[in-house]
């Protein structure tokens, strides 16, 4: 460390001690930080990765079409059909592939729209907290009020469910999560003085939002990203589930387990049969579980608790 | 009780940190012994190792922190030695501590006598009953009002400087051989630092308890400390009875923690009035005045400094000026034109022509932008300038501020407290302002620091003509820069008037109380200062 004097011995401000960082290249500083990752979280990411890649190239690595209708419902594992068919005659494991393509698709596509819904939202309530706050958090909480999965499938059921009609509503319902822990972590950026300067620079609401506020509540946000890409994950593959989901015959995780389900039964004379419902429940099971693997590890980089040298 | 005694002996203490991917050398071998009964003054700036020091004196490092070499022994006991439950039984009972922040150590929902009797209690010193009655004694060796009651009060139903005598009742409760008070009056107004400070010397002098106090204020220590060490960088820099140390600072770096005081500003010449507040009212919801009157001229290019403690109403009168707070009647009126009352109804170029500068230069910039961009972006609202342009003028602004372009791609946190307050004064100067409002720029700094940034100040006074209102409680800083001194009390203003003739008697009561409370370097000056208010 220097002492802030100049060679000549008088005080310079621009000598003082001070700590910086290294600077590094966006790469360099992600393999230091992929470097100290959990194992946990090195599987949570080979997990989404590997789910990614499925979705993406699922045309080149489905042997059959989504779609398309075999003469033999119900064949066992083959083969041709390696998870077997379904009521109609559909090979399960193409099905399984374009799954996850649709499945993932549609809940990515959703919170995203929810963040940026409740995200914006948020962000101006905690800016103006005035009687814009007001009404929205209001608002919030009466949407909050009514339980989510009914509230959807009510719904549903009005506007018909269509893919574009099922990402509004439970991005929507979603936003409202959303907009509480928004508006929540902005409040205490708010206060700070440097959004008080900008406000005295006769900045616009905008650009306090994107430039002042948003940089500085990222971590916390995307944490819940993650976890709201999983909570909606799940909505989907419950209201497929139900029938209200993704319609056929486009296949989804979940529509698939219900389609399937009553093949259970027959267990004690096919174990494979009993298992074709089990594996797109497992898809939904383990995505889950490796998106909350990498979250905790993301919170845990950027809750600045250290581990005790 | 023999006070030859020595009662604690550290010797070439060494503290590692670590930050930024390493172990840095924070405490470099230190060397203190203090005797029973003895107050030892710790003095230096920020990250000179004071507070690491104080904690280490406990037999405490703070996560993230080791010691790497030396020895502390406390009463006989070698204090690296013993295991944490030994440690904490030791804590709280024999050692006790005071923070600086005495509201942020309570817990806000529990009674105070709770609190000042929790250590003692479970550490089985004394059981519940005689604990509380031995504690209301301590409230009135503190001299807190109503000492028989005022336990039974919650945190936030007493004053700051209450609650700091409070902790300080609850550090003494265990009747401790030493006691470590880290800035326990930093945060106070000077009016009542005075009170503290004497409350708690009477009390470390009636129970013969040793003390480190640790401050970065000279003034306050030479009332308090029996010997001084001055630190610098985790190093001693120089050591001695505190007498010797106010009249004959061997070391150039001690003395130049006298700084600011010898900065001095002659009269100016009458001029013009660039802002009038003229009969300003203004609240906070509907309740409360806290703007009530507020008269107040700013004559053009000069320095108007607003004193007063906290509460008084100087920064409302800021907020009021800027616009953040509408006045509720009266006029603010600049370069001969009313101001539109609220923030939205002013222009650009209204807003261009007034700057604030903030007493927290930490939370004044937004620690994700980079310094070309906190100073980049008034250029780009304000004059329109980009690319090029705006960074030839960020670096020009660098020069006139002392800097040079290796900050140009630094974060806020890469900077020191007197860099970020001069990128701070950047930034204001970026949009080529007639005023810039000075709210306590410097009472978050050093001494040495703070003469830096008000000597930068005065020279672009002078080169560029601007005028600040100086917001302060420090009368130091109003005495080295001011032209003009506006004194306010509970919203009002008490007198307006040339600094000569505020800092001359005769003075209005309120102005006496808060010249007379400013700590002087002179070790009697407190003893006097009792001696006068009590005669």
């Amino acid at each position: 460390m220097n002492t802030p004097t100049t060679p000549n011995g008088g005080y310079s401000a621009a000598n003082e001690v001070t700590m910086v960082k290294a600077r590094r290249t966006f790469v360099q500083n992600l393999w230091r930080t992929l470097k100290t990752a959990p194992p946990t979280a090195w599987f949570g990411m080979l997990v989404i990765f590997l789910y990614l890649f499925v979705a993406f190239f699922a045309p080149l690595l489905a042997p059959h079409d989504q779609a398309e209708v075999f003469p033999m419902a119900y064949a066992p594992w083959s083969d041709e059909f390696r998870l077997g068919t379904d009521a109609l005659g559909r090979d399960v494991f193409s099905r399984l592939i374009y799954g996850a393509r649709n499945t993932i698709g549609i809940a990515v596509a959703t919170t995203f729209l929810a963040f940026l819904i409740g995200g914006s939202l948020g962000l101006m309530a905690a800016i103006s907290r005035n009687w814009l706050d007001q009404v929205l958090s209001r608002f919030v909480d009466v949407l909050m009020a009514i339980p989510s999965l009914i509230f959807a499938l009510m719904l549903l059921s009005i506007f018909g469910s269509s893919a574009f009609n099922l990402i509004c509503i439970i991005a929507v319902l979603d936003a409202t999560r959303v907009f509480r822990l928004t508006r929540a972590v902005a409040l205490n950026v708010v206060v700070m003085d440097y959004v008080e300067a900008a406000k005295l620079r006769g900045e616009g609401l905008v650009w306090i939002m994107r430039r002042e506020i948003l940089p500085n509540i990222m971590p916390p946000l995307v944490a819940e990203f993650g976890l709201r890409f999983c909570f909606v994950f799940l909505t989907i593959a419950a209201l497929s589930f139900l029938g209200l989901g993704i319609q056929p015959p486009t296949a989804d995780w979940g529509s698939m387990v219900r389609e399937n389900a009553g093949l259970i039964q027959f267990a004690e004379y096919d174990l494979t049969a009993a298992l074709t419902p089990m594996i797109p429940a497992a898809a939904i099971a383990l995505l889950t579980v490796a998106v909350n693997f990498v979250v905790d590890w993301f919170l845990h980089q950027t809750s600045g608790l250290r581990d005790e040298h | 009780m023999n006070t030859n005694d020595v009662l604690l002996t550290m010797r070439d203490v060494r503290i590692d940190g670590f930050s930024d991917d390493r172990w840095h050398q924070i405490i470099k071998g230190v060397d203190i012994t203090l005797k029973r009964g003895e107050i030892l003054g710790l003095i230096g700036e920020s990250g000179a190792g004071k507070s690491t020091l104080g904690l280490a004196a406990m037999g405490f490092a703070r996560p993230g922190c080791k010691f790497t070499g030396g020895s502390i022994e406390f009463d006989g006991i070698d204090l690296l030695q013993l295991t944490n439950a030994e440690l904490r039984n030791l804590h709280g009972s024999r050692i006790a501590y005071v923070a600086q922040s005495a509201a942020a150590s309570f817990n806000p929902a529990h009674r105070l006598i709770n609190q000042t009797i929790e250590a003692t209690v479970s550490h089985g010193i004394a059981d519940q009953t005689s604990a509380k009655q031995d504690a209301v004694q301590l409230y009135t060796d503190l001299q807190l009002p109503d000492p028989d009651t005022i336990g039974e009060r919650y945190p936030h139903q007493v004053s700051g400087g209450q609650l700091q005598r409070v902790m300080t009742a609850m550090a003494m409760s265990s009747r401790p051989d030493l006691i470590i008070f880290d800035e326990p009056t930093t945060a106070l107004d000077v009016t009542t630092q005075v009170e503290v400070l004497t409350a708690m010397r009477a009390i470390v002098e009636k129970y013969n308890t040793a003390a480190i106090y640790i401050t970065h204020d000279l003034a306050v220590v030479a009332q308090m400390a029996d010997s001084i060490k001055v630190l610098r960088y985790g190093e001693t820099v120089e050591d001695a009875p505190t007498r010797d140390m106010m009249s004959d600072p061997k070391q150039a770096y001690t003395q130049s923690l006298w700084a600011v005081r010898s900065i001095e500003k002659s009269p100016q010449p009458q001029v013009d009035n660039i802002l009038k507040i003229s009969h300003v009212d203004a609240s906070y919801g509907k309740s409360v005045k806290v703007l009530n009157d507020v008269n107040i001229k700013v004559p053009r290019g000069q320095t108007i400094a607003i004193v007063g403690e906290s509460g008084s109403g100087k920064s409302t009168t800021a907020r009021a000026i800027t616009g953040l707070l509408p006045p509720l009647t009266g006029d603010i009126i600049f370069n001969g034109q009313t101001l539109p009352a609220a923030l939205k109804n002013r222009t650009k170029s209204e807003l261009q022509s007034i700057q604030m500068i903030y007493q927290m230069a930490d939370t004044a910039m937004n620690p994700r932008h980079t310094v070309r961009d906190i100073i980049g972006r008034p250029l780009n609202f304000y004059l329109g300038l980009t690319g090029q342009a705006q960074d030839k003028k960020v670096m020009e602004l660098l020069h006139l501020i002392e800097l040079d372009e290796s900050f140009l791609d630094r974060y806020p946190s890469e900077l020191s407290g007197g860099q970020k307050q001069r990128i701070c004064i950047a930034r204001a100067l970026a949009a080529e302002p007639e005023l810039i409002i000075c709210d306590e720029v410097t009472s978050a700094l050093d001494q040495i620091v703070q003469e830096g940034i008000l000597k930068l100040l005065l020279r672009l006074q002078e080169e560029l003509g601007i005028t600040y209102i100086f917001i302060t409680h420090d009368i130091a800083t109003v005495r080295a820069i001011a032209d003009q001194v506006v004194v306010m009390f509970q919203g009002k203003v008490v007198e307006q008037g040339d600094k000569q003739e505020i800092f001359h008697p005769p003075y209005p009561a309120y102005t006496e109380l808060l010249l007379s409370s400013v700590p002087e370097m002179d070790p009697d000056w407190l003893t006097q200062l009792q001696e006068k208010r009590a005669g």
